[in-house]
């Protein structure tokens, strides 16, 4: 079942039963691997034993029913955890071998980024935006290009260049959510993380972002939650389905849609509940 | 890259103590406050102070029993004109108002609460003073009252409108009138809402000085029924503390002892009972 | 069975068909009346309120007209009455009681919204609310009694001996002045500042700071550059709240002000303020243009917090509804 990870950066990923043969072990480089974690708010525990990774420069979906602890996974992936009190981590997250708790959690942050549920852009122009992250953190180079360059990767680039003085709050819904991902990607993350971040979009802009991620992965690599089990399907190389904390399986995303190795992952993917 | 990082994570760290600094500097001043006036007040308190009217002016001893009983006399009759005024004019808006009229009536209680208290003495002299052509208690105490409305006013319509639907609707179904499920239910639900911030009114126009001062202006004995010039405690504190004798100094640290203590005890036991069992509408 | 076919009464009064006499009876209307008189009876007195201000103070009106605001001289035995020595003093210590209190409130409520923890933050803001409870007269007992002599022995030969060649240090101190009630006053408009920010800055919505931190920001960046200018709408009002504070302040600026009507660019030469004119002179005052002009004054202390206070809530009630802060 699952992901077995040796320490290091290559995976092998096997699927579970259902014919044998089918086992796809690809020595595929991870970006980030995720061994034994679990987590707790205060004394109660979110997450369970989860052991997986996440490939270099592909897209892997994390997706499962309401409460299942997708998003708190997701969010220790760059420490936000830890905005909370209470939270508690044990286990071990490396990001190229290195493991982040024991990192400064300022410049991982810059490493590993992060796009919100509700597009949240600043209250500043919409070049203030994406030019926040290169500013603080002195990347070198002309601002003005790096602005550019990010919002060209956001697919907001033609429809923004004569406003970029213009407030973030004059775009539509969908226009902000993709500033939030030229804001993350203007300060060149190596892993970007996206929860939800099309649950609060209509059609139009979902299939936007969509496209949108696919051809950002060559750029960066991409860990997503999602609640919408078709867009996982449509997006990612590799999916990984939690229920109530526990990871139930962790395939290549053709394997878990079409030949799911867990019954628990089959009566998801089917609707039977979730 | 790596020395800037480091800069960065100091400004922030030193940023961030220094908000912690400023956090318990102000809150210090209290205790800074509270300090002086138990040292240099609770050494004069004595039971001539509490029994004793003012000496003549020179002679050391005395007290104030004429401003203790003034205060007195003044925040009762403040009450009694500025609270039903606020209670029922709260009801009002809770309960029977419509759109256009409540709004100018929370507005007039608004700009009534941010008239500063010397301009409400102005006031005050005109209305009651000058008419009569000399100063008096109920002068104070109108000044006093006028002061008291808006937080009455605003509080009670709040914590009504905090009373829960069912219960209207249930004494309603039982065949109750208006008026009946207001006196009978959704008052006595809110009474005690209401009734701490009334007492947190009263707190706040204990030390009320300026619109005293030409109103009940002040006297040296004792204020005969309502229509004398009275003492108070804010004003003999006043006016002792800005006087050339030590003694009244000692005595005026006395008085700002007892008026804090006073007022700091109802605005402790007020709000622990409003943060506790009722939820506060801000 | 023939039984009398039952009649069934109306529902309920028809229209127009009760007299008024008849609505009065009932209960309710009574309680309509009575609650409707007394909320009007507040409306009507702040007309009163305003009115009786203007009216009284007509006098000085008619004879300076708007000269009245840019007149040096308050000479009650010439019959001469200008506003400017009272303006001024009421404007310079409230400036310096901005300029004291606002970094330390705004320091202050980062601290509470941002850092301490929510019980710790509560137990602090529980603490402040009581110190803005404190009666002015007794911050004007401190004022007297520790601020003065603190003023003439470390504060005024702190700046006076570095900085004395500027305007604003020259001078002897007598303790009293401009300085000294711009201190007191800023003790006292400080728990306005930080309980309004406070408030403010936890309205903030988290993922504002989370999408700060998630580009590599360092906390103290979070705070100063995305969540402080989030919220620096409702901040600005409670800057505009604690200055209508200031402005109307009497006991403790009297009490430390030095009471003299005098415009200097000291900052510790003594002056007087608005407030404190009224508080000291009112009753002594001789004639009707004298006490007129001192009404005059309340009309115009009116006026300023009356503005202020309208700016400062519309400020805090765009921010707190809205839940953004503005574009830029």
């Amino acid at each position: 079942m699952g992901a077995s990870s040796k320490p290091g950066l290559s995976v092998n990923i096997t699927s579970t039963q259902g014919g044998g043969a089918r086992e796809t072990a690809a020595a595929l480089p991870m970006r980030m691997t995720i061994s034994k974690v679990n987590f707790y708010y205060g004394s109660k525990q979110i997450l369970f034993d989860i052991s997986m990774g996440i490939a270099d420069k592909k897209v892997t979906a994390l997706i499962g029913p309401s409460g299942c602890g997708k998003s708190t996974l997701l969010r220790t992936f760059n420490r936000m955890h830890e905005t909370v009190n209470t939270s508690r981590l044990e286990g071990e997250i490396l990001l190229d071998e290195q493991n982040i708790l024991s990192q400064d959690v300022t410049s991982l942050r810059r490493r590993v980024g992060m796009v919100f549920q509700r597009p949240n852009p600043f209250p500043k122009s919409i070049f203030d935006n994406v030019a926040y992250g290169p500013k603080i953190n002195g990347m070198k180079g002309s601002t003005a290009e790096i602005v550019e360059k990010s919002l060209r990767h956001a697919a907001l680039w033609d429809e923004v260049k004569d406003h970029l003085h213009k407030s973030a709050y004059e775009l539509s819904g969908g226009q902000q959510q993709r500033l939030c991902i030229a804001r993350a990607l203007a300060v060149e993350p190596e892993v970007l993380l996206l929860d939800e971040p099309c649950s609060a979009l209509d059609p139009i802009s979902t299939a936007k972002i969509e496209e949108l991620l696919v051809e950002l992965k060559s750029l960066t690599t991409i860990a997503i939650v999602t609640h919408n089990m078709q867009q996982a399907a449509r997006v990612s190389d590799f999916t990984a389905f939690l229920l109530t904390g526990q990871l139930i399986e962790f395939s290549p995303t053709p394997q878990l849609f079409t030949t799911p190795g867990d019954p628990r992952t089959e009566a998801y993917i089917t609707g039977r509940f979730g | 890259m790596q020395a800037r990082l480091q800069w960065r994570k100091f400004v922030s760290n030193f940023m961030l103590t220094m908000t912690a600094v400023c956090a318990f500097v102000s809150v210090a001043v209290l205790f800074f406050i509270l300090g002086y006036l138990l040292f240099n007040g609770g050494t004069s308190i004595n039971w001539a102070f509490f029994t004793q009217l003012p000496k003549p002016v020179g002679e050391t001893g005395g007290g104030m029993a004429n401003a203790i009983v003034g205060s007195a006399k003044l925040l009762l009759a403040a009450s009694l004109f500025g609270v039903p005024i606020g209670f029922l004019g709260g009801v009002y808006l809770a309960e029977f108002s419509g759109g256009a009229m409540a709004s100018v009536v929370r507005y007039a209680a608004d700009l009534l609460n941010g008239v500063p208290s010397i301009v409400i003495g102005i006031f005050a002299y005109s209305l009651v003073v000058l008419p009569f052509k000399h100063f008096s208690t109920l002068a104070g105490a109108f000044a006093l009252g006028l002061m008291m409305i808006p937080i009455t006013l605003r509080s009670t319509e709040e914590f009504l409108n905090g009373v829960p639907r069912m219960l209207r609707e249930g004494a309603m179904a039982l065949g109750a009138s208006k008026w009946q499920t207001i006196a009978t239910v959704i008052v006595p639900a809110a009474y005690r809402g209401i009734l701490t911030a009334i007492l947190l009114a009263l707190a706040r126009v204990a030390g009320e000085t300026a619109p005293l001062l030409f109103t009940a202006f002040g006297n040296r004995f004792w204020s005969e029924g309502w229509t004398q010039p009275t003492a108070s405690l804010p004003v003999m504190i006043f006016t002792y503390a800005v006087s050339p004798y030590e003694d009244w100094h000692r005595q005026a640290w006395a008085a700002g002892l007892v008026l804090l203590g006073l007022i700091l005890i109802i605005n402790i036991v007020a709000r622990t009972i409003l943060s506790r069992g009722i939820a506060v509408p801000r | 069975m023939a039984t009398a076919t039952p009649t069934i009464p109306s529902a309920g009064p028809l229209p127009g068909s009760r007299s008024f006499l008849s609505r009065l009876r009932d209960g309710d209307e009574i309680a309509r009346l009575v609650t409707f008189l007394f909320a009007a009876s507040v409306v009507l007195i702040t007309i009163l309120l305003v009115y009786q201000l203007w009216v009284n103070s007509a006098l000085p009106r008619q004879k300076f007209g708007l000269r009245f605001f840019v007149t040096q001289v308050w000479d009650p035995v010439m019959d001469e009455f200008g506003a400017l020595p009272f303006v001024y003093g009421t404007v310079v210590t409230s400036a310096v009681a901005l300029l004291l209190a606002v970094p330390l409130g705004i320091g202050a409520a980062i601290f509470l919204a941002e850092l301490a923890p929510p019980r710790i933050s509560d137990a602090l803001q529980f603490l402040i609310d009581l110190l803005a409870a404190v009666p002015s007269v007794i911050y004007g007992l401190l004022g007297v009694f520790i601020v003065v002599p603190l003023m003439r022995t470390v504060i005024y030969p702190a700046l006076n001996k570095p900085f004395g060649f500027l305007p604003i240090f020259k001078g002897p101190s007598y303790g009293v002045g401009f300085l000294t009630a711009g201190i007191v006053l800023a003790i006292m408009v400080i728990p306005y500042i930080i309980s309004v920010s406070r408030e403010v800055l936890l309205s903030v919505p988290r993922d504002q700071r989370e999408a700060a931190l998630a580009v590599g920001s360092t906390r103290w960046e979070s705070t100063w550059k995305v969540v402080v200018p989030f919220a620096k709408t409702g901040i600005m009002g409670s800057i505009f709240l604690a200055l209508a504070r200031a402005l109307g302040e009497t006991m403790a600026v009297t009490m430390v002000i030095g009471n003299t009507p005098k415009i200097a660019a000291s900052l510790f030469a003594p002056g007087y303020s608005i407030a404190a004119v009224i508080a000291n002179e009112f009753t002594e005052a001789t004639g009707d243009l004298y006490l007129q002009s001192l009404i005059a004054l309340g009309l115009v202390l009116f006026l300023l917090t009356f503005i202020l206070n309208g700016l400062a809530r519309l400020l805090i009630l765009v921010t707190t509804q809205k839940g953004s802060g503005g574009s830029d």
